[in-house]
């Protein structure tokens, strides 16, 4: 495998009309990593993996992913990428098995459409159509088709959303061996304990800029207890939860 | 795990990508009722409300009275045409309302007929009533004649309304069949995801050019097999030509379906705009009626239409047996509709 970070990102720039989507933000995420974006809804996250995946262009900046460039060689990025999206809907009226196949005849190297179904287990449903399925089966359907492409990096925007307690743990588990295979993660959430099983690194995104970054357990150990509003019950360890509390503040978003 | 295997042609993705086009279409009842059911339900109904019902016989009505007697026995001895009796007032009755086109009434030293001069078979009904009267009166004609009859297939309604239901249809499942695909896949946010696979994008637009292919094949068939077989309707062309005109007629469809629906978002949307463009061609294309009751000074643009230019050019073939080169200039209109939408749509895409 070639040296160098998975993905790159320098002082990205997006602005819709004058909302400033991404403003100034730097990433980097080392190959084989799990790599965790946080924050309030609207911070910017789907806007910045959305470049990163070339699904939109940035005002300014720098993206690389597994040392590529989007501008140069879009085709063999597109070969090398695993993505799901915030809010696709798979065609309705085809079954699992002929969604993963069509999406499988797109690669050049892939896995057979029975592996991936077994990966997220869908096994049962492999001939059910789409739209019979439920929008937990739906999002594991979502992430088989960003598997069957055999990528060596995984967009994955609130892969989890919606899913039961033992999907949530099933998919946990194939990320964590997607990631033991030497492959690269970056997913987005809104579950805290879920960052901190998962993800080896996070970046905590606020308006667009990334606000802190850190490993995991580092970032946790970082949080000042005493600063936490009250009432918050004392306690003797911070949990991911704290550090995002600290950091975004308290109110609701609703912009 | 993964593999590089050498691919099946079913592994291909322009085949599995017009294979996934065809299932969603057949697996959504409504979209083959419409093209399929609907054009053959319609061709029928226009076909039995139009059919032949022989010549049709003039209807004489004769007001009885003493004197009248001989005249209807004149009448009632013709077969060209039926003599029915009334009274005075139901004599006027059935004139007014059409149900006798003349009435007959007898006066002192001869006949007199009532019928308005406007009605076309009115004037016609006379010289029938009168003829026969005359004849049975003792006149004999001086002339020798002799008829002979022709009785031609192509000139009836049901002639000149199958190729035009054909023409509707490929519009319909052209423009429809194509618009809501793509919006549908582009408002759910399925064309951006394809967008990010290796998809090539000329192959997913080619997957729906040739999904249409296999309805086409399917769609023609059925509504021309039900006309052929059911009403006769003549199919005097070269089915190799007649083939040709319907490929060039459905890809300049699809073309305009592409554009249609190459920016908008939602299916409110895209209806909104295909009516925009199909209405004004049902009306003035010659589906139902022939394009030539409009005006002149409009007829050029009439003309510049695709779905006047397919028509036109399926009843020449059907009808009249034209060939290709026959068709020239409507298949000229087809392709540069065909051209001028394909470039357009793929200018102004909107992939995500
Ligand atoms: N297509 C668009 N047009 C206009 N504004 C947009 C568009 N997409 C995103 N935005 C705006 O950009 C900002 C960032 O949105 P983004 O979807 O990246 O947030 P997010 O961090 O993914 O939020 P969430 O956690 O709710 O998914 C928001 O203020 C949003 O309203
Ligand atoms: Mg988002």
């Amino acid at each position: 495998m070639t040296e160098g970070p998975a993905l790159l990102v320098r002082d990205l720039r997006k602005a819709y009309g004058d909302i400033l989507a991404v403003d100034g933000l730097n990433l980097e995420v080392a190959r084989g990593e799990c790599f965790g974006l946080l924050g309030p809804n609207g911070a910017g996250k789907t806007t910045t993996i959305e470049i990163c995946e070339g699904l939109l262009s940035a005002d300014s900046g720098r993206v690389e992913v597994l040392g590529l460039d989007w501008d140069k060689e879009p085709q063999k990025l597109k070969e090398r990428l695993g993505v799901q999206l915030q809010d696709t809907k798979l065609a309705e009226k085809l079954t699992v098995a002929e969604t993963l196949r069509m999406f499988r005849s797109f690669y050049r190297e892939r896995k057979t459409v029975d592996e991936v179904i077994a990966l997220v287990e869908l096994g049962e449903k492999r001939d059910a159509r789409v739209g019979n399925l439920s929008g937990g089966q739906k999002q594991r359907l979502a992430i088989a088709c960003a598997l069957v492409g055999d990528p060596e990096i995984l967009f994955l925007d609130e892969p989890t959303t919606g899913l039961d307690p033992q999907s949530r743990r099933s998919l946990w588990d194939l990320i964590t061996r997607f990631r033991e295979s030497g492959r690269t993660i970056v997913l987005t959430t809104h579950y805290m304990d879920e960052a901190e099983k998962l993800c080896d690194r996070i970046a905590i995104v606020d308006h667009g800029k990334v606000i802190a970054e850190g490993r995991t357990n580092e970032l946790i150990d970082s949080v000042d207890l005493s600063h936490l509003p009250a009432p918050e019950p004392r306690r003797t360890s911070a949990t991911l939860e704290d550090v995002f509390v600290s950091l975004t503040g308290r109110t609701l978003r609703d912009e | 795990m993964s593999e590089t295997e050498r691919r099946t042609l079913t592994d291909h993705p322009l085949f599995q990508m017009t294979l996934c086009r065809f299932l969603g279409f057949i697996r959504e009842p409504e979209a083959v009722f419409w093209t399929f059911v609907f054009p053959i339900l319609m061709a029928a109904g226009l076909g039995l409300a139009f059919r032949q019902r022989g010549p049709d016989k003039p209807h004489i009505g004769v007001v009885t009275s003493a004197s009248s007697a001989s005249a209807l026995v004149s009448l009632k001895k013709d077969t060209t045409l039926v003599a029915e009796t009334y009274d005075d007032s139901s004599g006027a009755k059935a004139l007014r309302t059409g149900k006798v086109a003349v009435l007959v009434e007898s006066i002192a030293g001869g006949v007199h007929y009532v019928y308005d001069p406007a009605r076309g078979d009115a004037a016609t009904a006379r010289l029938f009533a009168n003829r026969a009267i005359q004849t049975g009166g003792g006149a004999v004609e001086t002339i020798a004649t002799t008829d002979s009859y022709v009785s031609e297939k192509g000139s009836r309604y049901i002639d000149f309304v199958v190729p035009g239901l054909l023409g509707m249809n490929l519009m319909g499942s052209g423009i429809w069949g194509l618009g809501f695909a793509i919006v549908t896949a582009r408002n759910q946010k399925l064309l951006k995801r394809y967008m990010a696979t290796p998809m090539k994008r000329s192959q997913y637009l080619l997957s729906f050019l040739l999904s249409r292919l296999v309805f086409l094949v399917l769609e023609v068939l059925t509504l021309l097999l039900f006309g052929h077989y059911v009403f006769g309707v003549p199919l005097r062309g070269s089915l190799l030509a007649l083939s040709a005109i319907c490929l060039v007629a459905s890809f300049s469809f699809s073309a305009l379906g592409l554009l249609v629906s190459s920016r908008a978002t939602t299916t409110e949307g895209v209806s909104g705009l295909m009516n925009f463009i199909m209405l004004p061609m049902w009306i003035l294309s010659g589906v139902f009626f022939s394009s030539a009751n409009f005006p002149s000074v409009v007829q050029p643009f009439i003309k510049a239409l695709p779905l006047t230019a397919a028509n036109d050019a399926l009843r020449a073939n059907m009808l009249e047996g034209a060939s290709v080169a026959g068709v020239a200039p409507q298949i000229l209109v087809l392709v540069l509709w065909m051209t001028v939408s394909f470039g357009v749509a793929l200018k102004i895409f909107r992939w995500r």
